[in-house]
């Protein structure tokens, strides 16, 4: 029932916004905080503590846009959405960003009505098992019951790994991923399947997390990044150039500690266009020109977010590393 | 002379109700004119469109073994999404028909219950009542699911309910599937005939108790008739049905093991935890109007019964359930209506009814909103005014009839 509500709202969302609401960036001046679409709880990219503080990856990035758009990281309010809803959330403008471990995918970039402004973490799907089966490839997962989330990539993904290697399985699919790892604690199913940070983050709600263990092969791309609507390229390019600020402020060394130092005393080009000394490039986004200054001495740069939040559930930096450290994270340059 | 014509014409209250009905309905025209309007322009800005194309297209998602990927014979990569809405409208039926018959026969009983003379049964009726009905309904959900999910044994273990053809486990219930032959028809249409008999037998034993007071055994006849013609069309056409019994294994690759598919019927732990709760929740309010209902019913109808020498059973059946019903019907079918949208709440527990596989799964991979929400709103709507026509009916015949 309430489900049912819910759905019949966001369709009315659709219906009754005015068709004025091109400007985000107006309307979110207008209101005073950015609305930003997270999980319910994914530990290490977004997840609310026992105070209502949200915490994470993708939390850190709508309060960078928070920061860049008020000078205020905290300007932010949450709005916790399950995979399913949150595609009708965006779309409808119940959330300014889309900040919800969601993959960048053909199909939601062309026929949503949507925009990924970026990726922020590339994951693959893994496949955890309890220990106890004794199965060591994901080859021999044939009969399997597999639990999952639904409305996800996970699900499309899961079937064509099956099909593709002739194998039968069932799917379980839950709307929360609480009661997927539930389900799959209680011994619903043989197999639990996620992005592999989601695997990361999930193990330790089970009540034995060292009783399972995660297969060694990754079964597609995910890239995870912040989702925009379509048709408003003002507030794309805010949401996209303050990852990029973050990430570009990694590979210079600029860090929340030092970047007061560095705005007085450095004087390479490339960080004082970051900083806000030369040029105008926050104008040229509607901000002003501290834009990326204050993402990086109020949230940090992409290093500093990643290791608060991602590096304790022991994920390394891996493909996630800075190019020039071996991994693919590349930032177009400000300039 | 003008004057009081104009007067006359603003005064008349005819005249004016219309200029009023006219002015709501402009208003209602323009109303809705700005949302389809604002809807177009919103889709048109997202660079969305607009169109059911999106129902042939082949789905990608595997749904969990139920009746509706039975029914229609769900194939990944081969079904379409229109298949999928029919699949969730199937499921959703099932759910809310067995939902239906349990809650009502459970909610009679304990409505009955409630009204006891005996302390106990009177006691449980009350705490079960005030319990179920308090708590939310989602919660009841998880509930039920969790413990039944934790009290069953493994998927490479079983609970024999009837050894080698009806047992459990963590993957579900497994019954035996009947498989049927061509000829079976003729079975199907023998019992067709049998009530049909069975009906012209009964008005005609009704007319003759009516003019000569000479009782017929209606029910005996009927059921020895119905059952009789079905058997022995089905034995003369040569038992065109078999069983098709669940089919478990302890050997072999590990997760291979357990029960096979393709061999019985399954009923998942996730639609008997649904049913389950739809029941025990829906018969507590149920309950409450069955009370409401007999206790409606004038004292002095249960003493004129026992009066000219019936027993309590008989009263209650012949007396006060009939003059009950009439009060308990209008309340009872909103209670139907209401288990079938609660059976939305489902998709918390991965069953794969309506709203969890098209208005879900299918709308976040095609996006298409508007259409499938209005789609799924049509089957909501239909399954909510079938209800109602058929609740009116029943309730036109069991109205006390004055004269
Ligand atoms: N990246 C995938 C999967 C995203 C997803 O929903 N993952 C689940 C499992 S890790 C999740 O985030 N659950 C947290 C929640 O439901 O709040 C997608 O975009 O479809």
């Amino acid at each position: 029932m309430k489900k049912l509500t819910a759905a019949m709202v966001a369709v009315a969302g659709v219906a009754f916004a005015t068709s004025a609401s091109a400007a985000t960036l107006d309307d979110v001046k207008a209101k005073g905080h950015i609305q930003c679409g997270v999980s319910q709880g994914l530990p290490g990219f977004s997840n609310a503590d026992d105070a209502g503080k949200w915490t994470g990856l993708d939390v850190d990035l709508c309060r960078a846009v928070a920061a860049a758009v008020f000078g205020d990281a905290n300007a932010v309010k949450f709005t916790p959405l399950s995979a399913k809803q949150r595609f009708t959330a965006i779309a409808s403008g119940e959330v300014d960003i889309l900040s919800r471990n969601t993959t960048w995918t053909m199909t939601r970039d062309t026929q949503l009505g949507l925009n990924f402004a970026g990726v922020n973490y590339y994951d693959g799907q893994g496949m955890m098992v309890p220990t106890s089966l004794g199965v060591t490839s994901a080859t021999e997962l044939d009969g399997a019951n597999i639990c999952t989330n639904t409305g996800t990539t996970t699900e499309l993904n899961i079937t064509d790994f099956f099909r593709a290697n002739g194998m039968s399985f069932n799917l379980v699919a839950f709307e929360k991923a609480d009661e997927v790892v539930a389900a799959y604690d209680a011994g619903r199913c043989d197999v639990y399947t996620t992005d592999r940070s989601g695997l990361a983050a999930q193990r330790g709600k089970l009540t034995a997390p060292d009783a399972h263990m995660v297969l060694s092969e990754i079964i597609s791309k995910e890239p995870l990044g912040p989702v925009v609507r379509q048709g408003d390229d003002q507030w794309f390019n805010i949401v996209r150039w303050s990852l990029n600020a973050m990430i570009n402020a990694e590979e210079m060394g600029i860090t929340s500690e030092n970047v007061n130092a560095t705005k007085y005393n450095d004087v390479t080009p490339g960080v004082a266009r970051l900083v806000g000394k030369e040029g105008n490039f926050g104008e040229e986004l509607g901000l002003s020109n501290d834009w990326a200054y204050n993402i990086i001495s109020q949230v940090g740069n992409y290093a500093e977010s990643y290791e608060a939040n991602v590096t304790p559930l022991g994920l390394a930096r891996g493909v996630n590393a800075l190019w020039s450290d071996g991994g693919i994270l590349y930032a177009a340059p400000i300039r | 002379m003008q004057q009081s014509s104009l007067k006359s014409i603003i005064y008349d209250a005819r005249l004016r109700g219309y200029f009023y009905q006219v002015f709501i309905l402009g208003c209602l025209a323009f109303g809705l004119w700005w949302l389809i309007d604002n809807t177009v322009t919103n889709l048109a800005d997202r660079g969305k469109t607009v169109g059911f194309g999106f129902l042939t297209e082949n789905a990608g998602f595997q749904i969990s073994s139920t009746l509706g990927t039975w029914l229609f014979d769900y194939k990944v990569g081969q079904s379409s999404y229109l298949d999928v809405y029919f699949i969730g409208i199937a499921n959703t039926f099932l759910v809310a028909v067995l939902g239906i018959a349990g809650a009502t026969v459970l909610g009679f009983t304990v409505g009955i219950m409630r009204l006891s003379k005996n302390f106990i049964i009177r006691s449980f009726a009350t705490v079960y009542i005030e319990l179920l009905r308090n708590i939310p309904l989602l919660l009841q959900l998880f509930f039920w699911y969790f413990a039944v999910l934790r009290a069953l044994p493994s998927k490479r273990d079983k609970i024999e309910i009837i050894p080698d053809v009806v047992a459990m486990n963590i993957t579900g219930l497994y019954l035996p599937a009947p498989v049927i032959e061509p000829g079976f028809i003729y079975s199907v249409i023998a019992f067709v005939i049998a009530i049909i008999i069975t009906l012209v037998m009964k008005s005609w034993a009704q007319k003759r108790q009516f003019e000569t007071g000479q009782r017929f055994p209606v029910l005996w006849t009927a059921l020895g008739l119905i059952i009789g013609l079905t058997m022995l069309t089905f034995w003369i056409t040569g038992s065109p049905m078999n069983w098709s019994y669940p089919e478990f294994k302890m050997t072999g690759a590990i997760l291979r093991r357990g029960f096979q598919s393709g061999s019985g019927m399954v009923l998942v732990p996730e639609m008997l935890a649904v049913w389950l709760a739809l029941t025990l929740y829906t018969a507590a309010f149920i309950a409450e109007i069955v009370r409401a209902g007999i206790l409606a019913v004038a004292k002095g109808q249960t003493e004129a019964a026992y009066s000219i020498g019936m027993r309590p059973g008989m009263t209650l059946r012949l007396i006060i359930i009939p003059q009950a019903l009439r009060v308990i019907i209008p309340p009872l079918t909103s209670q139907y209506l209401n288990l079938t949208k609660n059976s939305s709440l489902a998709v918390a527990i991965a069953y794969p009814e309506l709203v969890s596989i098209f208005a879900g799964t299918a709308l976040n991979q095609v996006g298409k909103e508007i259409e499938m929400i209005f789609m799924m709103m049509m089957v909501y709507l239909t399954f909510s005014v079938a209800t109602a026509a058929f609740m009116n009916w029943f309730n036109a015949r069991v109205k006390l009839v004055e004269r």
